[in-house]
């Protein structure tokens, strides 16, 4: 399967020209750019690890791209974002998030349904990856 | 004027209370020296007086009758401060272009209105005074609600900001399709709908507005399929995915049972019809926020008071009472699509549900400055005959925060509803991709879209089909300040 959160998924993957031009027009803006990444890309995994902390002071895309590549060669095989802030008041958010680099190989979701009175169903969703632990999942 | 009065006075306060008919403006409901208080309410309203009527009088009675006034002089107004709780007309204008019309300023006392109730306000301001016999129409077309009642609403259950959180989606409007034929599916073939077309790229289904338990599928039925079609996509995609379950029904009752039993299951979003009621909204809109559901308002029933420019209540208004009552998603209009939208009116729609701070923008029709004290912002929905083929239209006039619905663009693809809705995400992923890099998408849209079918053969077959179609019909319903209405496209 292919993982399609994140803003630009259903496109085929971005090329290092066309992330670094998205960077640009978030920093165009003002938005704090930041690079995550997980192994566990399940969907309420709210908090994937942080590649340090957001890069408020770099205004330079050139810079993030860099580490956007620190990141990518450091997990060569896991999900990586880049994540862009918005402090104004009323926003405080992300105003951007895509993907950047997956495995190579996406196991996906398994579903599983708990069986309750009156046809009543609870479902969970599990990453077939995070069956294993942490660090040899991909 | 007729005085039945059995005694004279020489005393100007006595005079003004002497039992008989008075003109409004003579009671007390005009003003032109007024200063609104920045704890007003304000009101504009559109008015038509009946041949001969002074417009200012007319001003006055509209002010009079949606506040404390009736027909006669009542003595029992001196056992009151009556002269704060008498709203005040303050000024009247021709409206541009439109000879025996008037825009009637009117400003009401805070003390008027019960704290977080959309139906005292509006028991006051629409009550009584639109089948006033001296108007021939009338038309509330804006109000400034100020920052001190603003505040004693708790406003939407979750907000744009904290919704893109919720379901981890930014950076593009989000995709939803209503599931088509609204009526008549059984609920195993209705969840197929969901299921195919969230697998698809959508993030959202939805309920039509009549969809709520008929003999063909009861809400249960309903409620169990398409909750097992959302938990597959989202298990097949890794994507939150939502489908609007309408517990619209008779009583508040039944609403509550079915909004549990949503929330059961695991929605993460229901819905409801405007058709049930502002107090009704308000409840429901509380519920949401109680138990960390979006609330989806479907505008059934508007048109027949909002589209008709001499009389009603502008759809500004009802978004403004609809922000303040609570709701999350707001049907507004699309501009390009099947439904009544003037692309400046519909932006202005936009503004005030989103927007932290609405200046005055007359071109859009906002009369008022509108500061929503830190209320969170509706998420406005462009559903109704729209296609993947305008995407570049929709992202240009209706920005990043709004739903965009393609219920027929998306099930009458001819590869099928999966296909549809594949389209539909790689058009929009494509052009916001394309507008970020900086590319002016207004005149390169079709070619940003060609481009992207040449990796994406729904999206090919979707042009190929809708490409062409378009809506063109002059709106009714547009601002006064452009003289004519814009083009849609």
């Amino acid at each position: 399967m292919r993982l399609t959160q994140g803003t630009f998924s259903f496109l085929p993957d971005l090329t290092d020209q066309q992330i670094s031009s998205q960077i640009e027009y978030c920093l165009q803006r003002g938005w704090a750019v930041s690079v995550e990444h997980t192994e566990d890309p399940h969907p309420r995994n709210t908090y994937w690890e942080m590649f340090g902390i957001p890069m408020f002071d770099l205004k330079d895309a050139a810079g993030i791209m860099r580490e956007v590549d620190e990141c990518r060669r450091t997990f060569p095989n896991r999900y990586v974002k880049v994540n862009a802030f918005d402090s104004t008041r009323g926003i405080e958010s992300l105003r951007l998030s895509f993907i950047v680099a997956r495995p190579q190989e996406e196991p996906g979701f398994e579903l599983l349904r708990e069986e309750g009175p009156g046809r009543l169903v609870r479902y969970a969703l599990r990453s077939y990856a995070t069956r294993r632990p942490e660090g040899h999942r991909y | 004027m007729k005085r039945i009065g059995n005694r004279t006075a020489s005393d100007p306060v006595a005079e003004r209370y002497r039992a008989g008919v008075l003109k409004y403006a003579q009671m007390g409901y005009w003003d032109s020296g007024y200063q609104p208080k920045e704890t007003d309410v304000l009101a504009l309203f559109r008015i038509t007086p009946q041949d001969g009527v002074d417009p200012s009088e007319a001003a006055a009675a509209v002010a009079g009758e949606s506040s404390t006034a009736t027909w006669t002089v009542v003595w029992t107004d001196r056992l009151t401060a009556c002269d704060r709780y008498r709203a005040k007309a303050y000024k009247v204008e021709p409206v541009p272009g439109s000879p025996g019309q008037y825009f009637a300023y009117i400003a009401y006392d805070l003390d008027l209105f019960e704290p977080g109730s959309i139906a005292n306000l509006t028991a006051s301001i629409i009550g009584n005074v639109f089948g006033f016999k001296p108007l021939k129409g009338l038309r509330l077309e804006d109000m400034r609600l100020p920052v001190a009642y603003v505040k004693t609403f708790d406003g939407p259950a979750t907000g744009t900001i904290v919704e893109r959180e919720r379901l981890d989606k930014f950076g593009r409007p989000l995709l939803g399709a209503t599931v088509k034929p609204k009526l008549g599916l059984s609920s195993k073939n209705y969840g197929r709908v969901v299921y195919e077309a969230l697998q698809g790229g959508l993030d959202f289904t939805k309920d039509d507005e009549n969809i709520n338990s008929q003999p063909f599928m009861h809400w249960r039925d309903r409620f169990l399929n398409c909750m097992e079609a959302v938990n597959r996509a989202q298990a097949t995609s890794g994507e939150i995915k939502g489908h609007y379950l309408n517990v619209t029904a008779a009583t508040m009752e039944d609403m509550y049972e079915r909004a549990e039993f949503a929330k059961e299951l695991g929605s993460v979003i229901v819905m409801i019809d405007l058709v049930i009621g502002y107090t009704a909204i308000q409840s429901m809109a509380r519920w949401a926020r109680k138990n960390d559901m979006i609330l989806h308002l479907h505008r059934a029933g508007h048109s027949t008071y909002t589209r008709q420019k001499n009389h009603g209540v502008s759809f500004r208004v009802i978004s403004k009472w609809m922000r303040l009552a609570g709701v999350d998603h707001l049907h507004a209009g699309t501009i390009v699509g099947k439904l009544e939208g003037d692309p400046n009116s519909v932006q202005g729609f936009y503004n005030v549900l989103r927007e932290p701070l609405n200046p005055v923008d007359l071109p859009r029709g906002i009369f008022f400055e509108q500061n929503w004290a830190g209320l969170p912002g509706v998420m406005p929905v462009a559903s109704g005959g729209i296609h993947a083929g305008q995407m570049h239209q929709l992202l240009t006039y209706l920005g990043d925060d709004t739903v965009l619905q393609f219920g027929g663009g998306t099930i009458g693809h001819p590869m099928g509803i999966a296909a549809g809705a594949t389209a539909n995400r790689v058009a929009l992923e494509s052009m916001v991709l394309a507008r970020n890099e900086g590319r002016d998408i207004w005149r390169e849209g079709p070619a940003i879209l060609a481009d992207a079918a040449k990796h994406c053969q729904p999206l090919r077959a979707a042009l190929d089909t809708w490409g062409e179609v378009t809506f063109d019909y002059a709106s009714t319903d547009t601002p006064d300040f452009v003289p004519t209405p814009t083009a849609a496209a």
